[in-house]
């Protein structure tokens, strides 16, 4: 592939073999490959190990996807058996339980970004508001912290609070409540999952926040409360429009992995008591490939997933460059 | 500029606009306080869970069961932390821990670090074509099953490495370094081959030992993450002691929330009894060693992601 950009820069030669010493050899005008790679072969070499990673890890799986629409053995080829076109897309489209884990898996992701996406832009404001220094850096220092915890431990912490012995059965206790078994019931699932995420992510989600925050000409805001602004229509006409960019390249970020949402804390958390609330598209299609070893069924549901996520980023990205003039690429 | 109430007959001289600023008004001072109050809260409900843990890891079983361990501990003992500190099997996970983190990290620094600076040299052909080979994956990945497919193949099951290469490059961290080598001036490395320094001369004596807060900061995020981490292990692992200490936990917490029947290869039945100190302490004896760091290590995961934010 060779772009017209990519013309010989004049000085960049710092690969050049310097023991032909002369200087006076006219460049070329344009970069062949060949040239290239004689230029820069070093630099090429350092990327040798990281394509292989790239290539077996990321991309192979990617092409593994063909089992989707063939028919897979365990220990058999890698690529599956024989084509079976799209019977499996055919299978878990009758499969109620796929649209169970479907509607599930919209409606977790739905509630968390409703709620993980501007608690982090509210906090941000709030701690921009505070003026003394070391009451703002305590309240960060804190609230980083979850960010740091292995989602194993958050859900262990969890099932400790919510235990029928916990801290939060306690305080029904004093009020006359009789004890709740949080984990065990399909109808507290979302709250749990939603309060969880929020307590994990609004801290570390400020740091981008509080960096935009600064960059905000200060001129602004003494032109809005010339104008007659107050605080509030400050920060309303003023600030929000400033961290625009970061609020869109975040929430672009958020819809991405919408679709992949929480596997790994939902399948700590639920047990068969929970499906129905709790079950989504990648902890099912977890139990149906790995656990009962139906891999090709599961990679149908699983290229499904993929494309819908695919396609959210896509036109989440389209949208805000059309509408906000901010987006990723 | 004046506002229109200054210009209002019948008051004293008009102030000067500076005045305004001089002494908060009434309501942003009563702002202020209740920020404070709503701050203090998001300190008390981050903590108040990490605290009750802790007490809960000092407090007899029966206290527990009785429900009167919230942030102190009942019937103080440290019976528990013996009792958990004795398992050979917490030891021997918490070893494949320290080992894992360490392995992987330095396997992913190397690969990161190489790839990274590569990108950096704009001059360089091919370039966009690398970096796009790295970002898509960032949108769009193989999925569980097929990774879980190759893995096994490769005959990676039960070694180290299924949980070291399928993770060996995070493209996030990829961008930051990249971001930093590209902020580094040119004319070092120039000088350095007119002085006769090949390409990893120049990469190994001028742009590392230049860019060591970059890497000490790639290096946490990497150790964290995989210190953290307990799903490929899970997935590929199929002796406990090969497990990690993320694992252990988890299946002491699979018996309380009763989700142990999904793993095969554990004794699930034996989690189920597990007493709530004993999970209590499992996690404090986690977490540890990643509190007893956070103070230090809390600024460099900040401008980490500064830094990836910048051209991220």
């Amino acid at each position: 592939m060779s772009t017209p950009r990519t013309l010989d820069p004049p000085s960049g030669t710092r690969d050049a073999p310097r023991s032909r010493g002369g200087a006076a050899r006219p460049r070329p005008r344009k970069l062949t490959w060949r040239r290239a790679v004689r230029r820069d072969w070093r630099l090429y070499s350092l990327v040798v190990a990281p394509l292989l990673f790239f290539a077996v890890f990321r991309y192979l799986p990617m092409v593994g996807n063909v089992i989707a629409f063939r028919r897979y053995e365990p220990g058999g080829s890698l690529f599956g058996e024989e084509w079976v076109g799209l019977h499996y897309f055919q299978m878990f489209w009758s499969d109620p339980t796929f649209w169970q884990v479907f509607t599930n898996t919209l409606i977790l992701g739905g509630l968390t970004l409703l709620f993980t996406f501007p608690v982090p832009i509210i906090l941000a404001l709030l701690l921009n508001e505070v003026r003394t220094s070391s009451l703002k850096r305590f309240v960060q220092s804190v609230s980083y912290l979850p960010h740091f915890l292995s989602i194993v431990v958050v859900a262990a912490i969890i099932t400790q609070i919510l235990d029928a012995n916990g801290v939060v059965n306690q305080a029904l206790h004093a009020v006359g409540h009789a004890p709740i078994l949080f984990l065990q019931q399909p109808g507290w699932f979302r709250q749990i999952y939603v309060s969880s995420e929020v307590w994990q992510t609004a801290g570390w989600g400020t740091i981008l926040y509080l960096a935009a925050l600064t960059t905000i000409d200060g001129q602004l805001y003494e032109q809005a409360r010339i104008d007659g602004a107050n605080r509030w229509q400050q920060t309303w006409h003023v600030t929000l429009p400033g961290i625009r960019p970061t609020m869109m390249t975040l929430l672009i970020l958020n819809i991405g992995t919408f679709m992949a949402i929480g596997f790994e804390k939902i399948l700590l958390l639920e047990n068969p008591l929970t499906y129905p609330t709790a079950d989504v598209i990648s902890t099912y299609l977890y139990r149906v490939g790995v656990v009962s070893g139906s891999f090709s069924y599961a990679a149908a549901i699983g290229l499904f997933d993929s494309l819908i996520g695919l396609t959210l980023v896509i036109s989440a990205n389209y949208l805000s460059r059309r509408l906000v003039g901010a987006s990723l690429w | 500029m004046v506002t229109i109430s200054e210009l209002r007959p019948g008051r004293k001289a008009p102030t000067p606009p500076t005045r305004i600023r001089i002494k908060p008004s009434r309501g942003y001072r009563v702002f202020q306080a209740v920020n404070a109050v709503i701050l203090i809260g998001v300190v008390v409900v981050t903590l108040y869970p990490f605290v009750n843990i802790l007490a809960q890891s000092f407090s007899s079983e029966s206290a527990i069961r009785q429900g009167t361990v919230n942030l102190i501990p009942h019937g103080f003992n440290l019976t528990t932390y013996k009792t958990v500190m004795k398992d050979s099997m917490f030891w021997r996970n918490y070893r494949n821990t320290v080992e894992y983190t360490v392995v992987a990290t330095l396997i992913s620094m190397v690969l990161t670090t190489c790839y990274a600076y590569v990108l950096s040299k704009h001059q360089l052909k091919g370039r966009g074509v690398l970096i796009g080979i790295a970002v898509f994956t960032m949108f769009f990945n193989g999925g569980l099953i097929p990774n879980y497919v190759l893995v096994s193949q490769l005959g990676l099951r039960n070694t180290i490495w299924a949980i070291v290469l399928p993770n060996a490059i995070n493209v996030f961290n990829l961008l930051v370094m990249k971001a930093f080598f590209e902020s580094l001036p040119s004319e070092l490395e120039e000088a350095a081959a007119v002085d006769g320094l090949t390409t990893y001369g120049i990469l190994w004596r001028i742009v590392l030992p230049l860019s060591k807060a970059v890497i000490a900061t790639m290096i946490l995020f990497y150790a964290v993450s995989f210190w953290n981490s307990w799903f490929s292990a899970f997935l590929y692992m199929d002796r406990s002691e090969l497990f990690p200490v993320t694992v252990y936990l988890r299946n002491l917490i699979a018996g309380a929330t009763g989700a142990g029947g999904m793993n095969e290869g554990t004794s699930s039945d034996t989690a189920l009894q597990v007493a709530a100190n004993v999970q209590a302490v499992t996690v404090v004896l986690t977490v540890i060693p990643i509190l007893t760091l956070y103070p230090f290590i809390q600024k460099y995961f900040v401008s980490g992601v500064m830094l990836g934010a910048v051209k991220g």
